[in-house]
């Protein structure tokens, strides 16, 4: 039987109940704490308004009045070929897939791993790796004050689990892969990562959330990410959901002494998406770049939320946001860069291009620095523009035909976030999605 | 090759060309000067295909075709070239992109094959070296971060890749040094010949020296007011425009 949740008569708490009495890794008392806190803390917190200044331009009033289920079984089997236009081609992976929020042994190959390497689905982890698990969940994706976090917390029971000890390069890229299927009422999912990077190695993971179907659905994410010491790690999400799904995902990344982490997000899909990136660089020397692009039309609501956290000296952060807003959509661009006292020599930056492709789409943008050392650079942009019709003219004056010249724009503004990902198949996926939006745009353009 | 018969052309409410005639055959080099304002780039503009210009009366035909039925990308492949006054910036297109996609439209506009990379690249270099360009200027975004006189010496290059029957020059020589200038004027007159025609738009006769025109006329108030040799340039030089509006004022009073 599934699990209904809804803000109504019992709230959270009576599905949560319910839940906890055959969830995954039962019996394992720290899990069963962090869940009962994630649910306390939820109830206390209930869904945030416009009211809270981190939610000003995000009204999550639908998510909060749909009654989801939580499915229990009976789930969709998949055949290979379905998930055929998810794959990076000519890319080897190592494939981790969850179809309406569940691991399916089947679809997934991991084949044959460097020692060390661990790379399974969470529930599965909970057991067969409990003393990392149970060291790294939940110590960094703090709930506070975050009722999301809060709430996957309370209901968080599979997802990607990546662990790379020390001085292992890990050539092929993890991908977790989330799928979707057809559904008749609205469902949650709550997919937790874990990565782990230890000192001086490297990984790349990609988490790629999809649906086969245009259904409504709510997926309430959360990543942690630990990056050790002189480690690498490059993190990539595409988002290409359904145009009715929620999608509200937080990247948790804890930086050490001199690790380099690369964070890529590409938001297509979902009514309505949250993009929360928090990386924390909490050794010297540390560096972070963390791209994003997202393209949204109709009646799309994408919000990106940056919380950049420089707790040591000497660290990087460069933040280039690049959005494409069509159509009646809505975005919102949030870029909190905090710099703590001891973070002395922190170089950040930070850029917010923003593209309005039609009168109705709209965008709202917001820098914010909060400063409490007295060595630093600090640099934040923002524009917001439509196409430049001179560089059009300009471009059809040289004979290069209308469509082409719009194109052409339209890449050049977009190719800029997608250039620096480092695996040349999942950039090349990225620019197919980008092309195929384009297509769609003047398809519908003609209409 | 051009024939422009009372031209009036309209931006916003405001009437800028008024009655504008023009032939130019081909092979000649004609030289439009005028004072600010006097819609020199308004016509540079038109004849590119600009669609926020209205043309409110006229017509213009080149090689005999309805130009003003023709888009900007079909102009340029007709063998129209506007050198603009004021380069566009365009970040994240590389130049050599901008170029080959150019060449190839115009070529595919003529029924021919692309150009070969291979090819292209070749024919680049060569029209770069002459221009004093560094080959890196190539890799990078069409006009971002160039100088004035670097912007206008791409214009020019592009020019000399494109090939075109028709150039339009639009004040390619504001803002330039006299090196530059004569960079940019070696540039087109290597490129003249008995097929190609050129209109240069300017306001000082200081390019006409480096680029000697066959005919000068005089732009005042959306019309062209006086025409006449390359002498003409250098008495407006001297004299400034005051007694060719004066005696274009008379003109309309008699």
């Amino acid at each position: 039987m599934d699990i209904t949740l809804s803000t109504n008569g019992g709230g959270y708490r009576e599905g949560y109940e319910e839940f906890k009495k055959n969830a995954t890794g039962k019996g394992l008392a720290w899990l069963e704490a962090i869940r009962e806190q994630g649910i306390s803390r939820f109830s206390e917190l209930g869904f945030p308004t416009a009211a809270n200044e981190d939610w000003r331009f995000t009204n999550v009033a639908p998510i909060a009045r749909t009654p989801f289920s939580l499915i229990r079984n009976g789930r969709e089997k998949l055949s290979p070929r379905a998930l055929k236009p998810y794959e990076f081609p000519g890319l080897e992976t190592i494939d981790l897939v969850f179809v309406d929020g569940a691991y399916s042994e089947e679809l997934s190959k991991t084949g044959t791993l460097p020692g060390g390497v661990r790379v399974e689905n969470l529930a599965r982890a909970f057991e067969s790796d409990e003393g990392l698990v149970k060291e790294h969940l939940s110590a960094y994706a703090d709930f506070t004050d975050e009722a999301f976090t809060a709430l996957n917390a309370a209901f968080m029971e599979d997802g990607g689990f990546v662990y790379v000890p020390s001085g292992v390069r890990l050539e092929k890229p993890v991908h977790i892969l989330f799928v979707t299927t057809s559904r008749t009422r609205p469902t949650i999912e709550s997919p937790r990562n874990l990565i782990v990077v230890e000192d001086n190695a490297s990984a790349e993971v990609v988490e790629q959330y999809v649906s086969l179907d245009e259904s409504v659905y709510f997926s309430n994410v959360v990543t942690e990410l630990v990056a050790g010491e002189n480690s690498s790690v490059g993190h990539y999400l595409i988002e290409r959901e359904s145009k009715k799904a929620f999608n509200i995902s937080t990247l948790r990344a804890e930086q050490k002494r001199s690790s380099n982490i690369r964070s890529h997000s590409v938001l297509l899909g979902g009514a309505l998406v949250r993009n929360n990136i928090h990386p924390v660089l909490g050794g010297e020397g540390c560096d972070s770049l963390i791209n994003g692009l997202y393209m949204s039309t109709g009646r799309q609501h994408i919000d990106n939320y940056m919380k950049v956290e420089h707790k040591s000296p000497h660290c990087d952060s460069r933040q280039f946001y690049n959005g494409v807003l069509d159509g009646r959509s809505r975005g919102v661009f949030h870029g909190r860069i905090i710099v703590h006292k001891d973070a002395q020599k922190t170089d950040a930056k930070q850029t917010n291009r923003n593209l309005l492709l039609s009168d109705n789409a709209q965008i709202d943008t917001k820098p914010q620095l909060e400063i409490y050392a007295d060595d630093v650079k600090c640099t934040h942009g923002a524009t917001i523009g439509q196409m430049d019709e001179n560089a059009i003219f300009y471009l059809r004056s040289r004979g290069i035909p209308n469509e082409t010249a719009r194109d052409v724009i339209l890449s050049a503004f977009t190719s800029g976030t997608i250039e620096s990902m480092h695996v040349r198949e999942i950039r090349e996926y990225c620019e197919n999605l980008l092309d195929d939006w384009f297509a769609q745009r003047r398809l519908a353009e003609k209409d | 090759m051009l024939e422009i018969k009372n031209l009036h052309v309209k931006v916003g409410d405001q009437e800028i060309l008024k009655g504008l005639d023009l032939t130019i055959n081909t092979g000649e080099v004609h030289s439009i000067m005028g004072p600010n304002g006097s819609g020199k780039s308004t016509l540079a503009q038109v004849l590119a295909g600009r669609e926020s210009y209205e043309v409110t009366e006229g017509e213009i035909l080149f090689e005999g075709k309805d130009l003003l039925e023709l888009a900007p990308e079909e102009r340029a492949g007709e063998g129209i070239f506007l050198a603009f006054q004021y380069p566009v910036e365009i970040p994240g297109v590389a130049n050599t992109y901008l170029l080959r996609e150019a060449l190839n439209s115009i070529r595919k506009y003529r029924g021919e094959e692309p150009l070969k990379h291979v090819e292209f690249g070749k024919l680049a270099k060569e029209k770069m070296d002459k221009m004093g360009m560094p080959d890196s200027l190539l890799r990078r975004s069409v006009n971002e971060g160039f100088s004035g006189g670097e912007k206008k010496r791409n214009e020019i290059f592009q020019m000399q890749v494109l090939e075109p029957r028709l150039a339009i020059l639009d004040e390619t020589d504001s803002g330039l040094d006299i090196d530059a200038l004569k960079i940019v004027s070696d540039g087109v007159n290597a490129l003249r010949s008995p097929e190609r025609s050129f209109l240069v738009i300017t306001h000082y006769q200081r390019l006409l020296n480096y680029i000697v025109p066959d005919f000068v006329h005089v732009l005042v108030g959306g019309r062209i007011v006086k025409s006449g040799g390359k002498e003409l340039a250098i008495e407006l030089e001297d004299r400034g425009y005051g007694w060719v509006e004066e005696e274009s004022r008379q003109a309309v009073n008699n």
